[in-house]
């Protein structure tokens, strides 16, 4: 490890440049190490649920949305009926984690670009009914324009619905999530895709899941890509990735990643090779949002994480200053 | 929002009160914090604020331990205790009485205010709101306890009340000040540590506070610092601010805080080319037909 995370013991700044103290420093670099955040009131498996089925909603109807083009429609319905549910499922969650769920209407009083939960709200207005739409016509072959129009309507909103909930979390003052913030949205599309393919594989027989399969496998290379990097640039304050309970979810994820993608080029024609391959990619995708979320939970609770990185900026900037 | 559109703006003009009173704040001046908690109570009592837990925290005096969604004012209690009895550096020069080196510290922390109030910036409903005097208030009335308020504010202060599920924090008492009375806390205070007035005013008396502090050349107030002034900071500036005789983070506050939302442009760059990954990998993952896996 390069750089110390800081220290909830003595004083992160002690003794510094030689200098002799007027007063003895406090005996800590924080309050009796307590936290200097509140921790996120959202609580799993809610939250973090919310993020995982909005990203396969949301990346299922993109992908629903190009497999019809190209005349898969086996694997076109089977995501639209995936993206339906998912996102049926996700506005259960949404609703229930607020604190007053009987105003969660109260969400559309104000559009605000400064809050993602308000672009959020205002995509998943305008996502929602699409993907009901689309799979209802999908499933019924009712008014195949209007499924059409729906079908397109839903992978454009889908990409903002699976794509927004990394500046949801990414926009708060928990460090885990805030300093991530760069590569956060390709960690997220690309969990979400690797949960769209595996849907798109679980559910159509091996010889029509083809581009389910490879979706899963850029997505998967996207999310794993992004996640290597964020942990690189994040250094010492990456640690709430690595370890505890976040640490042991993220790395399930990875192994379930590892073990989905190598079943889904191995499994062939076999129907529940494939099917397994799918589930555990699906399970992979939630894993990660779980492992995710418990980061920057567990990075509110410990004040080392918010004082360790703001002490290195004002020394960064003491040292600038003294230079000149 | 750019942090240079921020600076040096007036909050409640940004907000759109074309016609305001000047922007109202608290010095806090820990100096001649006597840590009686009388504020704590004040506030509690105006505010009819529920009672949230009568625990014993086992580390100081301080058993309130944080401000809460229904704890305003916070007095917090650190005890610097020195075992090996030694003259203050800096005691015989000044003629100030020698010690060994212990001191209690005591501050009655609040919520900032922010110029730049990451809680408002986050909130879907528009429930939290900039009032004409600058300050950040929440209409309970409004509010549907999403918590993204909670989990944006970088100090921890706002905070989700479990029993009626809404956020709470400190409003400045909206309700004294436009009636042109003191908030409670300041009221009760006993020692002037918390000071009201336009925050202009409070500025330059904190000023000259910390230097005739820093002049008096008493060790246990030689590391006496302004916290939360300075409008070129990471927030903007507080509405809030204090006169602190150690590290921040010794009191339990941020060093360097910054509100998240100026992130926000950068944030938003990413998730739209993210977004536009998304739909290519869809688009090549279906350039062939809906054949075999490869």
């Amino acid at each position: 490890m390069s750089r110390r995370p800081g220290s909830a013991e003595p004083g992160g700044a002690r003794g510094e440049r030689g200098e002799r103290p007027v007063v003895p420093r406090a005996e800590f670099g924080s309050y009796y190490g307590r936290p200097v955040l509140h921790e996120p009131v959202w609580r799993a498996p809610g939250a973090p649920g919310y993020l995982f089925l909005g990203g396969l909603a949301g990346a299922s109807s993109a992908l629903a949305g190009f497999a019809q083009l190209s005349g898969n429609g086996e694997l076109s319905r089977a995501a639209k009926v995936g993206a339906a549910g998912a996102v049926g499922l996700s506005m259960v969650a949404l609703v229930h984690d607020l604190g007053r769920p009987v105003r969660f209407l109260n969400m559309l009083r104000v559009f605000k670009v400064t809050s993602p939960m308000s672009i959020g709200s205002w995509l998943l207005t305008a996502y929602g009914p699409a993907a009901g739409g689309a799979a209802a016509s999908a499933v019924t072959g009712r008014l195949p324009r209007a499924g059409a129009a729906a079908t397109a309507g839903a992978a454009a909103f889908g990409l903002g619905v699976a794509s927004y909930t990394a500046a949801l979390l990414c926009d708060t003052a928990v460090p885990a999530w805030h300093e991530g913030h760069r590569e956060m949205p390709y960690v997220f599309v690309g969990s979400a895709a690797t949960a769209a393919g595996g849907l798109g594989m679980l559910a159509v027989r091996p010889q029509r899941a083809g581009q389910a399969v490879r979706f899963a496998v850029l997505g998967a290379a996207t999310e794993l890509t992004a996640k290597s990097l964020l942990l690189r640039r994040l250094g010492a304050s990456a640690q709430p990735y690595q370890s505890g309970r976040a640490g042991r979810l993220m790395e399930a994820g990875e192994v379930l990643t590892a073990a989905g993608l190598a079943g889904a080029v191995l499994a062939g024609r076999s129907r529940a090779a494939a099917a397994l391959s799918g589930a555990a990619l699906l399970a992979a995708s939630a894993l990660t949002r779980f492992g995710v979320f418990e980061a920057g939970r567990a990075s509110a609770r410990d004040p080392k994480y918010t004082v360790a990185p703001q002490r290195d900026r004002l020394r960064g900037q003491a040292g600038v200053t003294r230079g000149t | 929002m750019t942090a240079d559109l921020a600076h040096g703006l007036d909050p409640a003009a940004r907000a759109g009160y074309a016609d305001h009173p000047p922007r109202m704040g608290f010095f806090t001046d820990t100096s001649v914090c006597i840590g009686c908690k009388a504020c704590e109570v004040a506030c509690k009592e105006w505010n009819a604020l529920p009672e949230d837990g009568l625990q014993l925290t086992g580390m100081s005096y301080d058993n309130t331990a944080a401000l809460n969604a229904s704890t305003w004012r916070h007095v917090a209690f650190i005890e610097q205790i020195t075992r090996v009895p030694q003259p203050l550096p800096g005691a015989a020069e000044s003629g100030a009485p020698a010690g060994d080196g212990s001191r209690w510290l005591m501050s009655s922390d609040v919520c900032k205010h922010c110029t730049e109030a990451a809680c408002l910036d986050v909130c879907p409903t528009g429930a939290l709101m900039r009032t004409e005097f600058g300050t950040v208030v929440v209409q309970d009335d409004v509010c549907n306890g999403c918590g993204y308020c909670v989990a944006a504010c970088p100090f921890g202060v706002i905070a989700r009340r479990e029993t009626d599920g809404g956020a709470h924090k400190c409003t400045l008492c909206y309700d004294r000040i436009s009636d042109g009375l003191t908030p409670a806390c300041a009221k009760a205070c006993p020692t002037e540590s918390i000071q009201f007035g336009p925050l202009d005013e409070l500025r330059q008396r904190a000023q000259a506070r910390v230097s005739e502090l820093r002049e008096s050349g008493a060790a246990e107030v030689a590391g006496a610092r302004l916290y939360g002034h300075d409008p070129a900071d990471g927030i903007g500036g507080a509405g809030a601010f204090f006169l602190l005789l150690d590290e921040p983070e010794v009191y339990g506050l941020p060093p360097d805080p910054v509100v998240t939302t100026r992130d926000l442009p950068r944030m938003w760059r990413h998730v739209a080319a993210a977004g536009a990954a998304l739909a290519v990998g869809a688009l090549v993952a279906c350039l062939r037909g809906g054949g075999e896996a490869p």
